[in-house]
């Protein structure tokens, strides 16, 4: 058992790594001038951003010179998207897929109304785009394709070579949205893959917010989004988040140096998570290829409940976990990707989003699954429908079967 | 996410009178799985019609756990008479005021309060809940027409955002909304207006024709240039309704399976109606898919 609060939401966030931290507490002190200076406070700095660039590059496999440092991935993605299109002006035509996250999806849903047409791929009910529908609406119309690595609700992982193949027999450019597979899958730019853009954000693997990094390959167009300054060759102005860059640096190299270790400790907890969820808990189901997933990622739909009095019964006890999108402001609106899976919005109502990360621990795993099972339980005794023998009271046997034949689809 | 009053969280964490009443008086039962929230209220009195004892069984967000705990507790003791006049506006003050989007859980509890009530006196509710699914407006959480208009009635709503917060109507793929805003504009054209002056009818920047000409204009483009296209492919468009620069078509026929081709569809048309009847034409396709909970249209 552990006392510490457990964190199950690393797909939102994760755990600053303590080496970049401690890279970074020199930025708090001595070394503190303006990276564009020429004197030696503000060389001391540029130094530092160059050497994280290397790293950054190394954990991408591509030119120092192709990484761009900024904000986070929604800059990244907003920046991606307009300079594609701007490099392609005689072309009208987006593709994207349902289940973007929303600094890709309403980005491009907005350009529709500045008279781009727009595709948004449908998935199936494991999360899979259909590279046939790909291959139908695609045309020499067709400027971009922009489409995730791995999804961040389901962690289900898209045929992103195979998808940029198709997309280069149209001479389309590529923008892939890997910020949920940095630290967690192998990512490799060689130039044989028909990726253009390729977008990364620090505090996803490890390092601190507010600072990410564009891939933009030497022979793809690019139209700053940001003006005002020869910063990062001109392509994104404002003096640089050095903080944000060095952590985010750190992070790359303990990923460079260690991936296959992360992977195998992650995959080992979830499946543990995972395993001991459906060993507890009747009724539960998992949401999204099991196969083609990201190692940390398990998004579990617990029926006859609701997630966000599953996610605050959690939070009471400790253990952050996320339902819905986190991101979504005011209400908890159903996940968009889980609707366009299909997935029937009675078993959405249910559905929780659990992440482990690296540093997630056995201790932890196993304290979290006796700790949801109580709630779940519990909960499912407060309804009217829950599995247990009040339910059978509670609803008479007309509505059971009902209930049944709905369940039975899913 | 939202953050809850600390007599909210009191309430959710640990809920008063969970459970059943084995020889309760009478119960209420509302809401469904499909729906996203359900609550049996179990009431207990005694010779003097008081409210002994009230428990209740929930399926729902943290809110409604709240609403249907701080329910039971405001019940007890009361004269059934006296109970059914609890609003959903007394539970949410007993829990010091649910946030606007979480209102439709004490509209829950009130509306199992409503069915217990006239359970026990013999009445025949008017609007007992349907479970088919043809009568739902919001077919992502199973809202029945006449919920919405006696929200938009009883709380005087002006906006679909409102409609969604006491109702959970429109809060899944949203493609009710075009019915949602017809059902609020008619029902608070049937309410009584409080007198004001109008501000004068906006001119349509299509020139002078009535509503009338252009959707005959509409109509003749739609025969001439779309409906023949589609002919060919078993399909069919036709024209719903005309407010404004709002066209509503619907599709018919084979056409009507698949999300992407309607979003094509659309902005062909649209680009048509444009260019020849109005340039400010905005087209609204009121299908409903075949795959109704698909991601939200895009807007
Ligand atoms: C898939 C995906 N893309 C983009 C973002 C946005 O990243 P950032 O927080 O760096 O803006 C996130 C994080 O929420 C994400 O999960």
């Amino acid at each position: 058992m552990t006392d510490r609060p457990i964190f199950l939401d690393n797909n939102s966030t994760t755990f600053p790594a303590p080496e970049g931290v401690e890279a970074v507490l020199p930025l708090f002190g001595e070394i503190y001038g303006n990276p564009s200076s020429t004197h030696s406070f503000g060389q001391k700095v540029r130094h530092e951003i160059e050497l994280a660039r290397e790293n950054v590059a190394k954990l991408l496999n591509c030119k120092t010179s192709e990484v761009v440092f900024n904000s986070g991935a929604t800059e990244g993605n907003n920046t991606a998207v307009y300079a594609a299109l701007d490099g392609m002006p005689e072309r009208k035509h987006i593709i994207t897929t349902r289940v973007e996250h929303a600094s890709v999806l309403e980005v491009i849903r907005y350009l529709a109304e500045a008279g781009y047409r727009i595709t948004e791929l449908s998935v199936d009910r494991l999360g899979h785009i259909d590279l046939d529908e790909l291959k139908n609406e695609i045309s020499g119309d067709t400027a971009l394709v922009s489409l995730m690595w791995a999804n961040n609700e389901t962690g289900v992982i898209s045929p992103i070579n195979a998808a940029g193949d198709i997309a280069k027999q149209f001479g389309a450019l590529v923008h892939v949205d890997a910020v949920q597979a940095a630290g967690k899958l192998k990512i490799d730019l060689k130039e044989e893959l028909a990726i253009d853009y390729l977008t990364i954000s620090g505090h996803k693997f490890h390092g601190l917010k507010g600072a990410g990094a564009l891939f933009v390959r030497e022979s793809a167009p690019f139209l700053p989004l940001i003006r005002g300054g020869h910063h990062e060759d001109g392509r994104r102005a404002g003096t640089e988040n050095a903080m944000g860059i060095v952590a985010m640096g750190a992070a790359a190299a303990l990923v460079n140096r260690n991936l296959d270790k992360h992977i195998e400790h992650m995959k080992k907890m979830r499946d543990r998570l995972q395993g001991g969820l459906l060993a507890k808990c009747e009724d539960v189901i998992i949401n999204g290829d099991q196969m083609d997933r990201l190692p940390n990622t398990l998004n579990a739909g617990f029926k006859y409940i609701d997630g966000e009095a599953l996610l605050m019964m959690l939070d009471a006890a400790d253990i952050a976990v996320s339902a819905g999108s986190a991101c979504k402001s005011g209400s908890m609106e159903p996940s968009h990707v889980l609707l366009a899976m299909n997935v029937p919005l009675s078993a959405i109502h249910g559905s929780v989003r659990f992440c482990v990360s690296r540093y997630t621990e056995e201790g932890e795993v196993d304290a979290a699954i006796d700790k949801i099972a109580g709630i779940v339980k519990r909960l499912r005794e407060m309804s009217p429908f829950g599995h247990t023998e009040t339910r059978q009271d509670a609803l008479s046997a007309e509505a059971l079967e009902k209930h049944k034949a709905y369940f039975a689809k899913v | 996410m939202l953050t809850y009053s600390d007599k909210i969280k009191d309430h959710f964490i640990n809920p008063r009178n969970v459970g059943v009443i084995q020889d309760a008086s009478v119960v209420g039962e509302v809401g469904s799985m499909s729906s996203g929230q359900a609550l049996k209220l179990y009431l207990k009195l005694d010779e003097a019609e008081i409210i002994q004892q009230a428990s209740f069984q929930v399926f729902g967000s943290p809110s409604a756990i709240a609403a249907s705990s701080a329910l039971t507790e405001m019940l007890k003791g009361k004269h059934i008479d006296e109970a059914a006049r609890v609003t959903a506006d007394d539970i949410s003050e007993y829990l010091g005021g649910l946030p606007a989007e979480k209102m439709h859980t004490c509209v829950m509890s009130m509306e199992a309060l409503e069915v217990a009530y006239a359970r026990y006196r013999g009445i025949e509710l008017e609007t007992e809940l349907d479970e088919d699914d043809e009568l739902h407006i919001c077919r992502c959480y199973s809202v029945p027409e006449q919920k919405i208009e006696r929200a938009i009635r009883d709380n005087n709503l002006t906006t679909i955002d409102e409609i969604t917060h006491f109702t959970k109507a429109g809060g899944g793929c949203t493609s009710c909304h075009v019915d949602l805003k017809m059902i609020l504009e008619r029902v608070r054209a049937e309410m009584p207006q409080p007198k004001e002056d109008k501000p004068a009818p906006k001119i349509a920047p299509g020139g002078n024709m009535t509503n009338l000409d252009k959707m005959r204009a509409i109509q003749e483009v739609l025969d001439r240039e779309v409906r023949p296209g589609l002919a060919m492919d078993g399909g069919d468009m036709e024209l719903v309704d005309v407010q404004g620069n709002k066209v509503f078509v619907q599709l018919h026929g084979h056409c009507n399976s698949c999300a992407s081709s309607t979003t094509t569809m659309k902005f062909f048309v649209e680009d048509r109606l444009r260019e020849m009847v109005d340039p400010e034409i905005q087209v609204i396709d009121t299908t409903e898919h075949s795959d109704e909970l698909h991601a939200p249209p895009m807007r």
